[in-house]
């Protein structure tokens, strides 16, 4: 089989941990290289998703309508009420508002929407060339709130200005000016926001549903089944809890600087990290000791009806190894404890936007011989995928079909899944899906398990 | 303010601003799915990396099969100074990752906004890299996202291909194939019946293969299949070109291209659907032989005549809404009046400004025939017809399941993209064969209807 290399300009964004190798100082936090094929997207697509769940806010995407086209009901994040997020809304730009400038034309289509929808805010976004044509989007945000009296934010999301997360930040900044907005007084001391939980197939509402019974009020979920309402009062809670520390942490500490809201960092995959995302909330309100019983009582409840749901599938997927690719690095520490505790291991663990703290636990935490990759391409991850002979991926839908070609099995961690692989019944269901996918009988016809070309 | 917003709404209802539920996508998505349909290319987009992570993302839900895309990546640096560096150091890249024979790139809204001159910057790095062996062709398509729709970067990418690619030879007996923007099914079929006919002949482009092939033993940088760049070189030599697309011109097609350039004759046809259109189009490859059709095709004729007759009574008199690219419609709809479906509304988020002359051509008096037609709408016009229309059939891609699921009208997925079913790519359009499976899904989606709708519940029918 050839050899296949790695560009110039990228071997210090990949590292194996093995013996002998050289310290560790991968590369990250930087441009992808151009013509590496990149599996990330830009910083509209950073501010889009992290905004896009809010469910009574108009989302107008200002610019030529590809942008706004791609994204249409893109995600899996299902709203209990309204679903205007689920539309696409775009100024749709012609070659003479190109010549002329769209400002007119946002003006209008912002006025024309609001009045339709009664959206409870508005989100205009900016693309590639709205900077270009000199358009000042904070100009009509500012006189449109003026007129319909609803909050007018725009998201300076530009694509090339900057990576993914400067988009994160973009929706961070604009999700701020909404916080501190609304009323506060009955909120209770027992309380906390869930951040960075986009509520994937309704799995914001199982986090919720434990918190709730710890006895804790959970005031806003950002942004998952998101209410403008909602985040407008989010200032009130007493902690927020931080997942997909990537996108939200930005607006976590905006909080605490602001309105002194503590946050921790959790994650809701596993069974581990899931018991310490409910532990580490209940720690932060040692006053009522009740909180951290009925967390206890929750975790032992749960693992009871899943551990020996788990053991089924250990034996299988005993000894199969696997390779991760996700957006967000924090997510392949759970995904890494979770196939272990149903005797998987990682070969592979890569991310789209992780820092330097998030590779050097991955590291940590990696066994011998696993690759990690800072934002990958298509030909590393068959690279590694084949060297490392990899029996399973995780990744996103652009990553699938790098699987099946090369008949290895795949699990959709991202954000198109409908079915919710967050919290213990979430455990379940990933680990299902993995085994389904692992020991399907479709794989004896692939040419590398055997099956002819 | 109740003044003031009764006004707004009367403003609102005259000139609608906003595009909500956008009916096509974007200039470049176009060129790169006719880049795929190359062999050994690799589609290039210069522009943000967004660009083409979007674009793979939409065309991989359809296709199911792993679309690489490269990016020029801007930056602010590169949106200020131009982006001569980042597209030489990504094509020296794909080069290098890829070791592709064409790299096709399509410029975005960026790139064009900021008027990089790239084919400056091709001559520039060619000069620089001719001395490399296997330096790869490049070719260029304009493709502003801010203009026309993904119909026309499909469009633009075949013509610079042939602009790039084609040579005058001596001349012979092949035809050349351009046949818009169609499935890998389609393109099967459509190869198949030249194989037959026992013409020599050049699809472009062929994504037949690379958007739906078979497993792989080993990595494969780009997948195989596509048209040879060799085969796409002799296309000027041809006897003629066949082009479909009832409103695409001369002036900017492949075809047309061929035509002006080498004297390529260019034969025009609308795409193939119904019995009357692939009529013309297999009489078009009789008279280009001088042979009749092989039998097989004409059987694939009477089975298809044959279940006209026997389907006709399910389907006689209903009403159905379409919609897609301008000539899918045109052609879908003069096919619904062959079988006796009227269609009320032909919609497309495309204008070229002649869908209606056109789609007249085919079918005649559209107002006698109570045929609507409105080209350059969304789909939250498409609803608000149908809620006014209440057809019985909605036809055209998976977009419309929304308005599917509201109405509780049944909709039959046709064209791209379709991402809420299976095996899209593997649905046929074209000629007898691919008319008999339209026939058939839309007989059984009314039969299907009635059976559910009925309190007994008949097992023959």
């Amino acid at each position: 089989m050839e050899q296949i290399g790695i560009l110039e300009g990228r071997e210090k964004q990949i590292f194996e941990k093995k013996e002998g190798a050289a310290a560790f100082d991968i590369s990250c936090e930087k441009t992808s290289l151009s013509g590496s094929v990149s599996q990330r997207a830009c910083v509209f697509c950073g501010s889009r998703v992290v905004l896009y769940p809010v469910a009574d806010a108009l989302h107008l995407v200002h610019g030529p309508i590809g942008c706004a086209a791609y994204t249409w009901d893109i995600r899996g994040s299902v709203s209990s009420g309204p679903e205007l997020h689920r539309l696409s809304f775009s100024t749709d730009l012609q070659e003479m508002d190109v010549i002329y400038g769209g400002e007119k034309k946002l003006y209008l289509s912002l006025i024309e929407l609001i009045e339709k929808f009664s959206p409870k805010a508005a989100f205009i976004y900016s693309t590639c060339i709205i900077g270009l044509i000199g358009d000042d989007i904070d100009a009509v945000c500012r006189k449109v709130q003026q007129e319909t009296g609803i909050p007018v934010l725009p998201v300076h999301s530009e694509g090339f200005k900057g990576t993914k997360k400067d988009g994160y930040k973009a929706a961070c900044t604009a999700l701020m000016k909404l916080v501190g907005t609304g009323p506060i007084e009955d909120i209770s001391p027992y309380s906390i926001n869930i951040l960075g939980e986009f509520n994937l197939a309704g799995e914001a509402w199982i986090i919720r549903k434990y918190y709730e019974e710890m006895g804790i009020e959970v005031v806003s979920t950002m942004t998952g089944d998101g209410r403008v309402g909602a985040v407008r009062r989010a200032h009130g809670a007493k902690l927020n809890v931080v997942q997909c520390s990537g996108s939200m942490t930005s607006l976590a500490k905006d909080m605490e600087e602001k309105y002194g809201i503590p946050y921790i960092r959790v994650s809701y995959f596993g069974i581990e990290d899931m018991a310490a995302a409910l532990y580490d909330v209940a720690k932060h309100f040692p006053d009522r000791p009740e909180i951290m019983e009925k967390a206890r009582e929750i975790v032992s409840r749960e693992v009871k009806t899943l551990y020996p749901e788990l053991q089924k599938f250990k034996q299988a997927l005993s000894g199969k190894k696997a390779a991760i690719y996700v957006g967000g690095a924090f997510k392949t520490f759970s995904l890494i404890k979770a196939l272990r505790s149903v005797g998987m291991s990682v070969v592979l663990a890569g991310s789209q936007t992780g820092n330097k703290d998030d590779y050097l636990a991955l590291k940590e935490m990696c066994d011998e011989g696993t690759v990690i990759v800072d934002d990958s391409n298509p030909v590393e991850l068959s690279k590694f995928i084949l060297e490392k002979e990899a029996d399973l991926l995780i990744g996103g839908v652009k990553e699938r079909p790098i699987a099946f070609k090369l008949g290895v099995a795949f699990c959709d961690h991202n954000h198109e899944r409908k079915i919710p692989l967050a919290g213990f019944e979430g455990m379940y269901n990933f680990i299902l899906e993995v085994y389904q996918s692992v020991l399907s009988p479709v794989w004896q016809f692939a040419p590398r398990k055997g099956g002819s070309l | 303010m109740a003044v003031r917003s009764a006004q707004r709404r009367l403003t609102v209802k005259h000139a609608k601003t906003a595009t909500q539920n956008a009916c096509k996508l974007c200039n470049p998505l176009g060129a790169c799915l006719a880049f795929r349909g190359i062999e050994q290319c690799v589609p290039f987009l210069h522009g943000s990396q967004g660009c083409a992570t979007y674009i793979r993302r939409y065309l991989i839900s359809h296709y199911k099969e792993p679309i690489d895309i490269a990016s020029s990546n801007f930056n602010e640096e590169t949106a200020v100074f131009g982006g001569s560096h980042n597209l030489k150091l990504g094509l020296k890249n794909v080069t290098q990752q890829y070791m592709p024979e064409v790299i096709g790139i399509a410029t975005t809204c960026l790139s064009e906004t900021i008027g990089d001159d790239v084919k400056g910057i091709l001559r520039e790095y060619r000069k620089q890299t001719a001395a490399d062996s296997g330096a790869p062709v490049l070719i260029h398509a304009s493709t502003p996202s801010y203009q026309g729709s993904h119909i026309d970067g499909f469009h633009a990418a075949v013509r610079a291909t042939l602009e790039a690619l084609a040579e005058k030879g001596a001349p012979d007996s092949s035809v050349n194939l351009f046949p818009n923007m169609v499935s890998p099914a389609d393109l099967r079929h459509m190869q198949e019946i030249l194989d037959d006919f026992r013409l020599p002949s050049m699809i472009l482009p062929d994504y037949s293969k690379t958007l739906d092939g078979g497993p792989w033993a080993e990595y494969h940088r780009i997948p195989p299949g596509g048209t040879a760049t060799a085969a796409i070189a002799r296309s000027a030599s041809a006897i003629g070109s066949i082009e479909f697309g009832s409103t695409l011109e001369a002036s900017k097609s492949g075809a047309g291209w061929l035509e002006s350039k080498f004297g390529v004759p260019r034969y025009h046809l609308p795409l193939p659907i119904g019995i009357r259109e692939s009529d013309r189009f297999f009489e078009l490859l009789e008279t280009l032989c001088r042979k009749p059709r092989p039998e097989k095709y004409q059987d694939e004729r009477r089975r298809l005549v044959d279940a006209y007759a026997d389907g006709h009574k399910y389907i006689f008199g209903k009403t159905a809404v379409l919609y897609g690219e301008e000539d899918l419609v045109i052609s879908m709809a003069a096919f619904l009046r062959e079988i006796g479906v009227r269609p009320v509304l032909c919609a497309s988020g495309g204008k070229s400004g002649l869908m209606k002359a056109k789609l007249g051509e085919l079918v005649g008096d559209l107002e006698g025939e109570g045929m609507k037609v409105r080209d350059g709408v969304d789909f939250s016009d498409i609803e608000d017809e149908t809620e006014l229309l209440r057809p019985d059939l909605i036809i055209g891609n998976s977009k419309g399941y929304t308005m599917s699921r509201k109405s509780r009208i049944p909709l039959i997925r046709i064209g791209f993209p379709i991402h809420d079913r299976f095996g899209g790519q593997r649905l046929h359009h074209l000629g007898y064969r691919g008319t008999q499976e339209l026939f058939d899904r839309i007989v059984n989606t009314v039969i299907e209807g009635r059976q559910n709708d009925s309190e007994i519940g008949y097992t023959y029918l």
